[in-house]
């Protein structure tokens, strides 16, 4: 058992790591930085220019193959690059529905004349894409969208809303699932299509989120026109490609990085007085932090396992399904005790500097702990397609989709 | 990056479970623990002609001379079948002492019996209900002599020889000393004594004059127990590992087959989401023992922090399985016939034996600001 680098991934290494100091810049340790930073109102301008320039280094996408501006290399190469850029100020988390979810989903279904008008923007940062599942109701329950497509010729004409869609109010393009047969039950009725979101009848109204900030939308269709061409797999089967999609999520390797961790909230704990001393004295706490580190390198440990497993040609286990289960509640739990560490100025967002990051952290949990899967349908998943348990009992499965209540 | 067993130590791994599922299923484990055998014999010398006990014995000492890895691959299969046989005590603890502290004479003497299974030892260090500290060390040896009483310790009945935790007179942590005893003289008498895990059967020692020899330099006890603790550690939390993954596979097989209100309870998401967790705990702990079984190996320099990051995980594991594998099975959970009791059981021994969690937290934190500062 070892860490080490092969003679070719330590190359790599060396040549990431000096292409990143000649290219970008290091993190400051600055913690009173955070806030400034994710409030730049030019911050998408900064990750095209960012992305544009790490796509024509190679580094974007660096399993994609070499046809798609891929440099066809192993997951572990990709997992190198990303060590290396955590350590520098750059501006990420655009692009990751488009080349994480939506190319991939193209690359399993659209024509080769597609893919290569597609995929070399989308890997640049000059489109960007995002992904039109959910509506208001259907999020977990997917399968029972509403928003309808019907043929009229060789087009197909959408009407409907889809909510929550990250990123729609900048994005170029987006995956749509649309209901084509609603006399069918519910997963049966399904299609896959991509769009421009400049489509005549696509509008997009920006939602306030809870952070303040409005990064997710409403997107509302209205006779949207678009041609069978744009269709993705056959009629009928856009469960099959939204799995395609979902998989792709799931495949991520990534945590969410750069965010603040054990070792700044052990930092924050040396530096703040409690009525008996600081804070890194008492048991509790200690306890606390213990847990959490626990968990860290549990998560870690975990991926290193996933890594070993692809890097030797085989399938990983199932155990990656774990990752967002215990990410999303350590950073919430992180981020309350944190501001606890303050007293009752911790639920300040002025004066405490310290705490500002942990702050916000334990905002974006709230969302992080929904997104891109439940806790609940997280834990169904695992139950089910890892512990082999039944499926809930799903009273609409068999029932045509026009007929249920 | 190569974060896993080699395919040699995967084959093992697999020859033991085989001999384990064969030859210690759950009847053996409730023979060791409704009677009075002090460990299941049988299943001990099949384990001693496969060479477990000789696994990490270098083979100057009449071992195989093979890496961690291998006894971590077996830790995890005598911990899946709660094996009552002087494992824990005996091929990890007594032996990895010796190994640790042992002079040249001592493993000359010892090593090659606990290599043959003629031989099985055992560490002594708790004097009652009190976390052991070297100031609450009251067994105290001198001028070649060991006096003072040990409780509990495990496999003390049947061990050959008990390294013990005695006092030796210095001051704060240099109070004490290791020392090594042979248990088959006339200054040590043993009883059993009552645990709430009959199935591994502990002991109270008391030493009258005992003839024992100084392992390791006087002094230096409190230290080398750390490092043989944190060893212990990474192996237990590979046998805990094994038994969380028991007792999860055991409640879901059961919530399969149960009914209630007309349908499979492991329809029922209270008893998914429970059993989900069950397997998020394991790997979590599986993900931070694989670390530990690394530091183990090389100069393990991370050692400190991997080893306690493994205890705190695997002993969650094991603790959060093996209670709501009961919790799952409902009443018939908790009868004396039902296998569910095994794993609860285990789980506390397992759990407390090297220091419970709470003790733990506070080491690793510890080890994280000393490794911060450096
Ligand atoms: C920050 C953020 C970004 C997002 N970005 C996108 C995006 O870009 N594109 C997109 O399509 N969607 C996006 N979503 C939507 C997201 O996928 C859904 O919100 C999520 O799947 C949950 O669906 P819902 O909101 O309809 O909640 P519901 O499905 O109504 O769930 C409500 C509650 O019921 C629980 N629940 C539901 N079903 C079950 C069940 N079977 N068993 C137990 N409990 C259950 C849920 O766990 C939850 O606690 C985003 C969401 C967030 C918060």
């Amino acid at each position: 058992m070892d860490f080490n680098d092969t003679p070719e991934e330590a190359a790599f290494r060396k040549e990431v790591r000096a292409w990143l100091e000649a290219n970008a810049t290091r993190k400051s340790d600055d913690k009173q930085s955070f806030r400034a930073r994710n409030d730049d109102p030019n911050l998408l301008e900064k990750a095209k220019a960012w992305q544009a320039k790490k796509a024509a280094a190679g580094y974007a996408r660096i399993t994609w193959p070499k046809e798609y501006g891929g440099r066809g290399g192993t997951p572990i190469l990709q997992v190198i690059y990303q060590q290396e850029e955590s350590s520098y100020l750059v501006p990420l988390g655009f692009f990751d529905i488009g080349l994480g979810m939506c190319i991939p989903t193209m690359m399993a279904y659209a024509t080769p004349e597609q893919l290569t008008r597609y995929v070399k923007p989308a890997l640049y940062g000059e489109e960007v894409w995002c992904q039109l599942f959910s509506e208001p109701a259907a999020g977990s329950d997917v399968a029972g969208i509403r928003t309808r497509a019907e043929r009229d010729g060789n087009d197909w004409v959408i009407n409907g809303q889809k909510v929550w869609t990250s990123g729609a109010h900048y994005s170029d393009y987006g995956i749509i699932i649309t209901r084509t047969d609603p006399s069918v039950p519910k997963h049966q009725g399904l299609t896959m299509f991509f769009l421009s979101m400049k489509t005549p009848g696509v509008e997009v109204r920006p939602i306030k989120q809870m952070s303040g900030g409005a990064n997710f939308n409403e997107v509302f269709f209205t006779n949207v026109r678009i041609p069978d061409s744009q269709r993705l797999g056959k009629v009928g089967e856009g469960w099959k490609a939204a799995l395609t999609t979902l998989m792709n999520e799931r495949l991520a390797v990534g945590l969410p990085s750069g965010g603040l961790d054990v070792d700044e909230l052990m930092e924050l704990a040396r530096d703040t007085e409690l009525e008996d001393g600081p804070a890194i004295r008492n048991q509790q706490v200690r306890g606390k932090l213990a847990e959490w580190y626990v968990q860290q390198q549990g998560l870690r440990f975990t991926r290193y396992r996933t890594l070993t497993a692809l890097s030797k040609g085989q399938t990983p286990g199932p155990e990656s399904s774990i990752i967002k289960i215990v990410a999303a509640s350590k950073m919430q739990d992180m981020g309350a005790l944190a501001m606890e560490l303050m007293g009752p100025a911790g639920i300040m967002k002025e004066e405490v500097p310290n705490a500002a990051g942990f702050q916000a952290q334990w905002i974006a949990a709230a969302g992080f702990r929904i997104a891109g899967g439940t806790d609940e349908i997280l834990r169904n998943i695992v139950a089910e397609r890892v512990l082999g348990l039944p499926q809930d009992v799903r009273v609409d499965k068999d029932v045509p989709f026009n007929k249920l209540k | 990056m190569n974060f896993d067993f080699s395919d040699d130590q995967k084959l093992l791994k697999e020859q033991v479970r085989k001999f384990l599922a064969d030859k210690c299923p759950t009847k053996v484990v409730r023979r060791v623990l409704d009677g009075n055998e002090t460990h299941a014999d049988e299943v001990w010398k099949g384990l001693v002609e496969l060479g477990v006990p000789a696994t990490t014995i270098p083979e100057a000492y009449g071992g195989l001379g093979l890496s961690p890895l291998e006894l971590c691959v077996i830790a995890e299969e005598v911990g899946r079948a709660a094996a009552p046989v002087p494992f824990d005590s005996s091929v990890v603890l007594a032996t990895e002492a010796l190994k640790l502290a042992g002079t040249e004479a001592q493993k000359v003497k010892w090593l090659p019996l606990l290599a043959s299974g003629e031989a099985t030892g055992t560490v002594a260090v708790a004097e009652g209900p009190e976390p052991p500290r070297p100031r609450n060390t009251r067994t105290t040896f001198g001028g070649g002599r060991l006096n003072g009483k040990k409780v509990p310790v495990i496999d003390g009945e049947a061990a050959s020889f008990a390294i013990v935790l005695a006092n030796t007179g210095g001051q704060g942590e240099r109070a004490v000393s290791l020392v090594l005893v042979d248990l088959e003289q006339a200054g040590v008498s043993r009883r059993r004594v009552e645990t709430v895990d009959p199935a591994r059967k502990h002991a109270e020692l008391v030493f009258n004059d005992a003839a024992a020899e100084l392992l390791g330099a006087e002094g230096e006890g409190w230290r080398t127990l750390e490092r043989l603790y944190d060893t212990a550690a990474v192996y237990l939390a590979f046998a805990q590992v094994g038994g969380a993954e028991a007792a999860m596979w055991m409640a879901r097989d059961y919530a399969l087959q149960r009914q209630a209100f007309g349908r499979q309870i492991g329809s029922y998401q209270a008893i998914k989401h429970k059993l989900a967790d069950c397997y998020v705990k394991l790997e979590l702990a599986r993900s931070n023992a694989y670390y530990g079984a690394m530091m183990l190996t090389d100069d393990g320099a991370d050692l400190p922090l991997a080893a306690a990051a493994a205890r705190i995980a695997a002993t969650d594991a094991y603790d959060f399985a093996a209670k709501e594998n009961i919790q799952t099975h409902g009443g018939i959970g908790f009868t004396w016939e039902a296998d569910t009791q095994f794993h609860y059981r285990r789980s506390r021994v397992l759990a407390l034996g090297l220091g419970g969690p709470m003790a733990w937290k506070d080491k690793l934190v510890t080890r994280l600001e000393q490794k911060n500062v450096t």
